[in-house]
């Protein structure tokens, strides 16, 4: 198992999870916080069933969209190799140098996503035309014997054993050690295609039907960028010299540009290989359909409030790119939402819905009264009206009934109205109301759309059917808008968190006697905070004897506070442990190094002091 | 008959001949080769290093003259034998089943070169192959200089650790000062094979002509490929594939009944412009032979099929750009010089003294300096016009830019403490980066990247 960390440590890996029993416990959590009554199991059971509908619907879309890529991609395979199996004897072929064809497939910088593409590629040619397929990643394959060991192992679909390092030349096939060379490729792939061939047809009709008689091998280069040059050539070096034993097809796996195909091989190398381009969906658009087909619709109860799909926006564009991100943040909205409202129990298709207002329990209903939006609409009613919504349970759940109805309409209502809005003004000069559907939608959670600025023509579709959410009563049972939940979560602030830790503990410890007026180092704190609170008054090259000393002024100060400061050359012993102990942590959080430019000093790594 | 060239009393006149006509433009090469091997059972000089540019050759003429004077001998590219165990062990099973037919000898492991002696002294001295001088041939011999110390010193003097009649040959491209270990070593013999000239390219091009023209017509049309690309191009593997690749274009008026074999001047003007597209298309790998012998077919324009450098364009997500321009700017830009341009009230600097003399040179002549990760940091700060904090997701971009290899780190990267990074693309990345990013570009960086330009 490997890790993505970018420092050593130690690091715990959970077993797969196939062997907990993870539902139990986890609906146990969404009814920890409250007893029985705010329905728990039904929540968690219906979040389930709804992220399970969510999935299937973001896999199906990203399927759809890979298509045309993954057909392009299956036809290139498929002429590959067929002029030369076809036309041997003509002087065209005899003559022409034999390139190795390779697909430069350009698929983004959001590297996160490109698992999946490649998951469902090396399914799809699985499928259709061989099933000699290796995955190469940079990391695995520092030098050329890394990568031949990774291509044998991948491909004869055996376990190697990189460790045993006197054997490196070597890889080990079930039991059978094969040398780690392109001849013993050849030689295996001449085995396993004629074994295929003396196969009595009947019995391998359908494989043999699926793939071409002398299927090509597929080398998938995942991430070329990080490849170094030299691996590269060499490869293509090797295997150019094979071709003709070896049918060999390249695929580029590129984030950046195409050009980095000529800035890492030179001419000579590159002059061996028959490049052609493939280009997946920009993220972007990719984005745009998951919105259209998640948000923008009412087959989903669930629904974003303004903020919310706000942050998840902007983590997209401003940091990521990632659809897969954009996705699990999704995820945790849902999870989010009907762990922390309790009426998410009605976020659920209409019907249902109905039904579940009716088995409410008194606590639910009063939850429904405590509903600001609820409350609003009351205050509207004639006061007998507001009495009987406010005592009889009853006549509450028909009205929510109703309200619910209403709700529902406003939804159908709004998604058409809003695309006609969309078409209208996405052909507007410099777009006022935004180029793509989610800028509109989101205009229109935020505020009356009809009010902006930028809205100044007189469609007067929109003031009726497009009114801000937050307007409806019960929105809150279908929206999740608690953003800063979201921004916590997805948003990760080290530094600020670590600041806020050391320079005000009680944030995190919520000990009484830590909590102080600020500006001032509280004694009481533990070793650390002090030391990084004396720290922080510091320049870039910290003397150590100075800071021993403030430290201990401070320390002694809080556990005597009544006995004389001792001089400076009397430390106990006790504090100067204290104080190597917080220093040495201080330095493992990357605050302070030690600093050869002076003795007895170290230097400050953070703000302050440059 | 006719007499050939090549002279060599243990060879039959008709054997010499047929050598002579399939290494064209190589034949003084071949003799000194043939007089260096002499007679099949004497030894030969012990090792034998030849060099010259790519494709001059040399690979296919030691072929050519094993195979047709069949001569015992060993084959081995030493690129695709990456170490020096894969390498000896291949040498030891190409000998076994060049000596014995029916071979089939366990395959004994071979950790190092004195095994390899003793081993190869058994696969020798058991078969006839003692009176006859063994030749083992290490082609990309520069490979050889990566794997450890004694193997090359140990291949130049093979025949005296191994006392056998054995001849190590080396082919490689680059001369034989650059391989000389600084210990010394026995020194080889040393044979250059110099570029083909222009008549020589034409000569070999136009010997392997399509069987349905004849030989003339091939000739001129060879003629006119070399007018274009022998400027670009000497490398006569790749010159032989455009000649392939185009040759239909060429007789196209021909086939279509427009002109006959001898209209030179309707032809040249059918393929000149042809192949000047070609030049700059398909030689340069923009678009694959492929896509070219698709478009050919098709009657085609290659401007419909954008090339390779056409998709230069990367897009990033917003802070990704910010935080390239930052590195860029960080690069280029001399540190003094980060509070004037991000500073707003940075006081006045006097221009006279405000550069030094060495820094007026132009930085983008001496290419990108490393900074830190603090500096970067603060040059963000300053040009991004709102707020930015300090989030994970800001620390994990400049992780992914360094993982797209537009920024590097400087030093170990395992290095927590002030990791130090470069700035690896071009102002022209740079510029179109910034363009995209309308108007929240800064006049920050706007002006710092101006001022450095002009510098």
């Amino acid at each position: 198992m490997s890790t993505c960390s970018v420092s050593k440590g130690c690091f715990v890996f959970k077993p797969s999870p196939k062997k907990r029993r993870v539902s139990q416990k986890t609906a146990n959590y969404f009814g920890e916080r409250k007893n029985g009554s705010d329905d728990a199991e039904l929540r968690f059971a219906t979040c389930q069933s709804l992220w399970n509908q969510i999935k299937s619907e973001t896999e199906q879309i990203q399927e759809d969209l890979n298509k045309q890529l993954l057909d392009n991609l299956v036809s290139f395979l498929r002429q590959s190799h067929s002029e030369f199996r076809e036309r041997t004897a003509e002087w065209n072929c005899r003559m022409k140098t034999r390139e190795i064809p390779t697909a430069a497939l350009i698929l983004g910088v959001n590297v996160t996503d490109h698992d999946l593409t490649f998951r469902s590629l090396s399914e799809v040619l699985q499928n259709n035309i061989t099933p000699y397929i290796a995955l190469l990643e940079a990391k695995d394959c520092p030098g050329i014997k890394n990568l031949m060991q990774k291509l044998m192992g991948q491909l004869m679909n055996c376990y190697v054993d990189v460790d045993s390092l006197e054997d490196e030349d070597y890889v080990q096939v079930s039991q059978s050690r094969i040398r780690c060379s392109m001849t013993s490729l050849i030689n295996w792939y001449e085995s396993v295609t004629k074994k295929k061939d003396s196969e009595t047809p009947s019995k391998k009709q359908t494989t043999s039907s699926r793939h071409l008689q002398s299927p090509p091998v597929v080398v998938i280069f995942k991430d070329m960028e990080s490849f170094t040059t030299k691996v590269l050539q060499d490869f293509v070096v090797i295997s150019s010299q094979h071709i003709r034993e070896l049918p060999l097809v390249l695929i580029f796996g590129i984030a950046t540009s195409p050009m980095i195909i000529h800035s890492l091989l030179p001419h000579s190398v590159s002059s061996l290989l028959c490049i052609e381009l493939f280009q997946s969906l920009s993220c972007k658009e990719h984005l745009s359909t998951i919105i259209d087909k998640l948000l923008l619709t009412t087959q989903l109860p669930f629904k974003l409030g303004e903020k919310v799909l706000q942050v998840l926006i902007n983590i997209f564009l401003y940091h990521d790119f990632s659809v897969q991100n954009f996705i699990k943040g999704f995820q945790l909205c849902v999870v989010e939402h009907f762990y922390s409202q309790p009426l998410s129990v009605l976020c659920c298709q209409l019907a249902d819905a109905k039904k579940r207002v009716n088995s409410l329990s008194h606590d639910q209903c009063e939850n429904i009264r405590r509903l600001p939006s609820f409350r609003r609409y009351v205050e509207r009613q004639v006061s007998e009206k507001q009495i009987t919504l406010l005592t009889e349970d009853n006549f509450l759940k028909e009205t929510v009934q109703k309200l619910l109805e209403d709700l529902h309409v406003y939804h159908e209502n709004y998604v058409s109205v809003l695309r006609c809005l969309h078409v209208f003004t996405s052909s507007l000069p410099k777009y006022p109301l935004g180029k793509q559907i989610r800028e509109l939608h989101c205009a229109c959670l935020e505020n009356r759309v009809w009010e902006t600025e930028e809205y100044e023509s007189s469609l007067q579709l929109a003031r009726k059917y497009l009114v801000p959410a937050d307007h409806k009563t019960l929105h809150e049972i279908v929206y999740f808008n608690t953003a800063s939940v979201l921004r916590e979560h997805l948003n990760a602030a080290p530094r600020i968190a670590l600041h806020t830790a050391l320079n005000n503990p009680y944030c995190y410890l919520k000990n009484q006697a830590l909590k102080s007026d600020g500006g001032n180092i509280s004694n009481k704190a533990p070793d650390i905070c002090i030391a990084y609170k004396l720290h922080l008054e510091c320049g870039r090259l910290i003397n150590l004897v100075d800071w021993l000393e403030a430290f201990s002024t401070v320390v002694v100060s809080a556990e005597r506070p009544n006995a004389d400061v001792p001089s400076s050359d009397q430390v106990d012993d006790i504090i100067h442990a204290r104080f190597i102990r917080a220093v040495s942590e201080l330095e493992l959080l990357g605050f302070i190094k030690p600093s050869k430019q002076k003795t007895d000093h170290v230097a400050r790594l953070t703000w302050g002091g440059c | 008959m006719k007499m050939p060239n090549l002279e060599h009393p243990a060879y039959p006149a008709a054997t010499l001949l047929h050598l002579e006509s399939l290494v064209p433009c190589r034949e003084s090469q071949v003799s000194m080769l043939l007089s260096i091997f002499g007679e099949r059972q004497q030894f030969s000089f012990p090792s034998i290093f030849i060099y010259g540019h790519t494709s001059s050759g040399k690979t296919y003429v030691m072929q050519t003259l094993l195979n047709t004077l069949k001569l015992p001998h060993v084959f081995v590219n030493c690129v695709e034998y990456f170490t020096s165990r894969l390498l000896l062990e291949e040498i030891l099973i190409q000998l076994q089943s060049c000596c014995s037919e029916a071979e089939q000898t366990s395959h004994v492991p071979c950790d190092s070169f004195n095994d390899f002696v003793r081993l190869f002294k058994q696969a020798v001295g058991s078969q006839e192959l003692q009176d006859q001088t063994l030749y083992i041939v290490l082609d990309r011999a520069e490979q050889l200089r990566e794997m450890e110390a004694n193997i090359l010193p140990a291949f130049l003097r093979l025949q005296e650790l191994t006392d056998r009649n054995v001849t190590v040959v080396l082919l490689s491209e680059i001369v034989w000062e650059l391989f000389r270990p600084n210990t010394g070593c026995f020194e080889p013999f040393t044979l250059y094979f110099p570029d083909y000239s222009i008549g020589h390219l034409q000569k070999i091009l136009s010997q392997s002509h399509p069987p349905e023209y004849s030989a003339d017509f091939y000739a001129a049309y060879i003629n006119i490929l070399l007018g274009v690309f022998y400027m670009v191009c000497r490398d006569l593997k790749e010159l032989q594939h455009l000649a392939v690749l185009n040759f239909s274009k060429y007789c196209e008026p021909v086939v279509n009944g427009e002109a006959n074999e001898r209209d030179t001047r309707k032809l040249w003007k059918n393929i000149e412009p042809h192949l000047k597209k070609a030049m700059q298309t398909v030689y340069l790998r923009e678009i694959s032979s492929s896509q070219w012998e698709r478009l050919q077919r098709d009657d085609g324009e290659p401007g419909q099929l954008k090339g390779l450098s056409a998709h230069t364009h990367v897009e990033l997500p917003y802070y990704s750009k910010f935080l390239l321009i930052a590195a860029y700017l960080a690069s280029y830009n001399p540190v003094r010089t980060d509070k004037r341009f991000f500073l707003k009230h940075h006081g006045k600097i006097r221009k006279t003294n405000f550069m030094k003399k060495h820094e007026k040179t132009s930085n983008h002549l001496l290419g990108p300096k490393p900074f830190p990760l603090d500096r970067l940091l603060a040059i963000l700060y300053s040009i991004v016009d709102n707020r930015v904090a300090p989030t994970a997701n800001i620390f994990s971009q400049i992780t992914s830019l360094v993982t797209l290899q537009l920024l590097s780190v400087v030093g170990h990267n395992d290095q927590l403490d002030g990791p130090r990074y470069k700035c690896t693309v071009s102002l022209d990345f740079i510029r179109a980066i910034a363009r995209y990013e309308h108007g929240s570009a800064s006049v920050k960086t706007e002006r710092a990247q101006t001022a450095n330009e002009y510098r």
